[in-house]
């Protein structure tokens, strides 16, 4: 018995070896470049010593949740907290619909050839950088020689501080979001829509229905599914945060705003050495993450879409 | 399908919106060009709007005799093109032995590897792992950190179990092994999901901008693209303030500023084009299905 199982394993390794040769580089890479970096996360727990390894620095205070409390007492904790919720709610506000009404504007395009053309354009600024991108704001939006605030000057308003002035930077940054990912997204809408049978259209048209009662009726039921999924996996990342983006758009007279949980890690620990402290804050805001995700996907598929698992 | 007059003008409203929409997306680029090669001088009058105005090419004349800006972007197309052949490489060898069915410890290797996009140890971990590992100041730490994305690598594999089994059965039946079958069969199936990865790695290096401000501070002839273009901008900030007190010409930077943006941008809309046509259905087929 034991030998016969012996025997057929030797034959499927002989025959599925390569398999494995093939499997081991990015194995390797997962453990040693995502799996090792998390025993570094006890160092939330511990006071973190530059001689010491992980394993044998001191454990910190409070049972080990010293830095957890000190990150809750940090006012630029809090602050970026704050920031970070809100300019994902705002995003997720703006920034949802705005793809879905993009997908069924370019989906009435009547011309094919001028619909490719409005795609390719619309999807460019998805590959460019966020640090190109701010370039570009810097000198769009520039106080006085940029071209927005020319033109406004010359139409008799105001110059507007678009990048300089907390509220306006808000909206900007928002803006810019929608701007760069706007055309990418309407991909998976677009997709969804193709998926639509072409007789229901039929039939409406005969029944004599209008555009838009085809939208409302047709088209948006059909993507509905699309639709909430992206929605729940969207909610799922609200604590999420971007680091190029309010990185490269921020700027000191706007820190009150611009600095969330990622610039913050970046800043007080990288920079700032305080090791410990930010390893904590990377932690809590990683476990809201799953299970903000995690609980995100249950809701879908108890309603009976496909999870994202 | 005949359609109503109401129709047809309201098929003209949708293309006059898509035009706005056009207009909205290239602005931004039209105008740097027309900034990038206008002289100083008509920057600080506030006259460049969509044209350049008193056309010249100085801030690129700058540019290009400044060895910093020349290492730089030799330097970031060199790291591209190592890093999409790298990444190109890890992601084929990841993709494809899970397709086999028969592979034993398939599910184990999957969960390890799908658990990795919902929990990342955090940026302070990595940092110091690459710290313990004497990767920082390095060149390879913009290079290994990063090489295989499991989101490409799901679409590449999506894309493979899309190949019918018969093909692969035959490669067996013909005495190819896995790896025969895959050079023979699957990678020249392949070649639109292939491009449109190499398209996303390559584009993810060029733009790539906080592994290098994390890692390498020092060794500023290792800074790409990106990072020299980031500090240009910061420097930029205070020097307009400084101007404000009657320093330095703000004309000249504000040119050089934009023909840097403008390096930066030309290497992808030269790109971009041309391998559109691959990515649409490279995208829909992995993002749908995840």
């Amino acid at each position: 018995m034991e030998k016969t199982t012996i025997k057929r394993f030797g034959l499927y390794m002989r025959q599925n070896w390569t398999l494995y040769v093939m499997l081991s580089l990015p194995i390797t890479f997962f453990i040693v470049f995502r799996y090792i970096p998390m025993t570094y996360i006890q160092i939330a727990f511990k006071k973190f010593n530059l001689f010491k390894s992980v394993w044998e620095m001191e454990a910190a205070g409070n049972y080990g949740f010293e830095f957890f409390i000190k990150a809750f007492s940090n006012r630029d904790f809090f602050y970026a907290l704050r920031n970070t919720l809100l300019l994902n709610l705002l995003d997720l506000v703006v920034g949802f619909p705005a793809p879905i009404i993009l997908a069924l504007l370019l989906n009435e395009l009547a011309f094919k050839m001028f619909k490719r053309v409005t795609q390719t354009v619309v999807y460019m600024p998805h590959f460019l950088s966020w640090i190109i991108i701010s370039g570009l704001a810097l000198q769009l939006f520039a106080p006085t020689t940029g071209l927005v605030n020319i033109v406004l000057q010359k139409m008799g308003f105001e110059a507007v501080p678009f990048l300089n002035e907390p509220t306006h930077w808000v909206v900007t940054y928002i803006f810019l979001g929608v701007w760069q990912s706007v055309g990418w997204n309407t991909i998976i809408y677009l997709a969804a829509i193709t998926g639509i049978s072409p007789e229901l259209y039929e039939a409406a048209s005969v029944d004599g229905a209008g555009r838009l009662r085809r939208i409302w009726h047709i088209t948006l039921p059909g993507i509905k599914p699309t639709i909430i999924v992206l929605l729940i996996m969207a909610l799922g990342r609200i604590l999420g945060s971007e680091f190029d983006r309010p990185y490269a758009l921020g700027n000191n007279l706007v820190k009150g705003v611009s600095n969330v949980i990622s610039t913050f890690v970046y800043t007080v620990g990288i920079r700032g050495s305080q090791f410990s402290l930010t390893t904590a804050v990377g932690l809590f805001q990683s476990v809201i993450c799953v299970i903000f995700l995690a609980g995100a996907n249950t809701i879908a598929e108890k309603n009976g879409e496909r999870g994202i698992f | 399908m005949i359609k109503s007059r109401g129709a047809k003008i309201a098929d003209w409203i949708i293309v006059f919106i898509c035009v706005i929409i056009i207009f909205v997306c290239l602005l931004p680029i039209v105008n740097i060009a027309a900034r990038s090669l206008s002289s100083a001088d008509a920057l600080m009058r506030s006259k460049v709007i969509l044209w350049p105005v008193e056309f010249n090419v100085d801030a690129y004349a700058k540019i290009l005799s400044d060895v910093k800006y020349t290492r730089s972007l030799g330097w970031t197309a060199i790291l591209t093109v190592i890093c999409t052949a790298l990444s190109m490489f890890m992601t084929i060898m990841c993709a494809f032995p899970l397709i086999y069915n028969n592979l034993k410890g398939k599910r184990v290797f999957n969960a390890m590897i799908i658990f990795t996009m919902y929990f990342s140890a955090g940026t302070i971990p990595n940092y110091l792992l690459l710290k313990d590992l004497g990767l920082l100041e390095n060149a390879l730490v913009m290079i290994i950190p990063n090489c295989l994305s499991v989101f490409n690598m799901i679409i590449l594999r999506s894309f493979f179990y899309g190949i019918p089994e018969s093909l692969k059965e035959a490669a067996e039946l013909e005495g190819c092994g896995p790896f025969r079958t895959l050079i023979n069969v699957y990678l020249p199936l392949s070649t639109p999901t292939l491009a449109t990865l190499s398209l996303f790695y390559a584009v993810g290096r060029w733009n790539g901008f906080s592994d290098a401000l994390m890692y390498i501070t020092r060794t500023k002839e290792l800074f790409p693209i990106q990072l020299l273009l980031y500090n240009l901008l910061q420097n930029m900030m205070s020097i307009d303030i400084a101007t404000q007190e009657g320093f330095t010409m703000p004309g000249v930077t504000e040119g050089v500023k934009a023909a840097t943006v403008m390096f930066a941008i030309v290497p992808i809309l030269i790109v971009y084009p041309l391998l559109q046509r691959y990515f649409i259905a490279g995208v829909t087929l992995g993002g749908v299905k995840g």
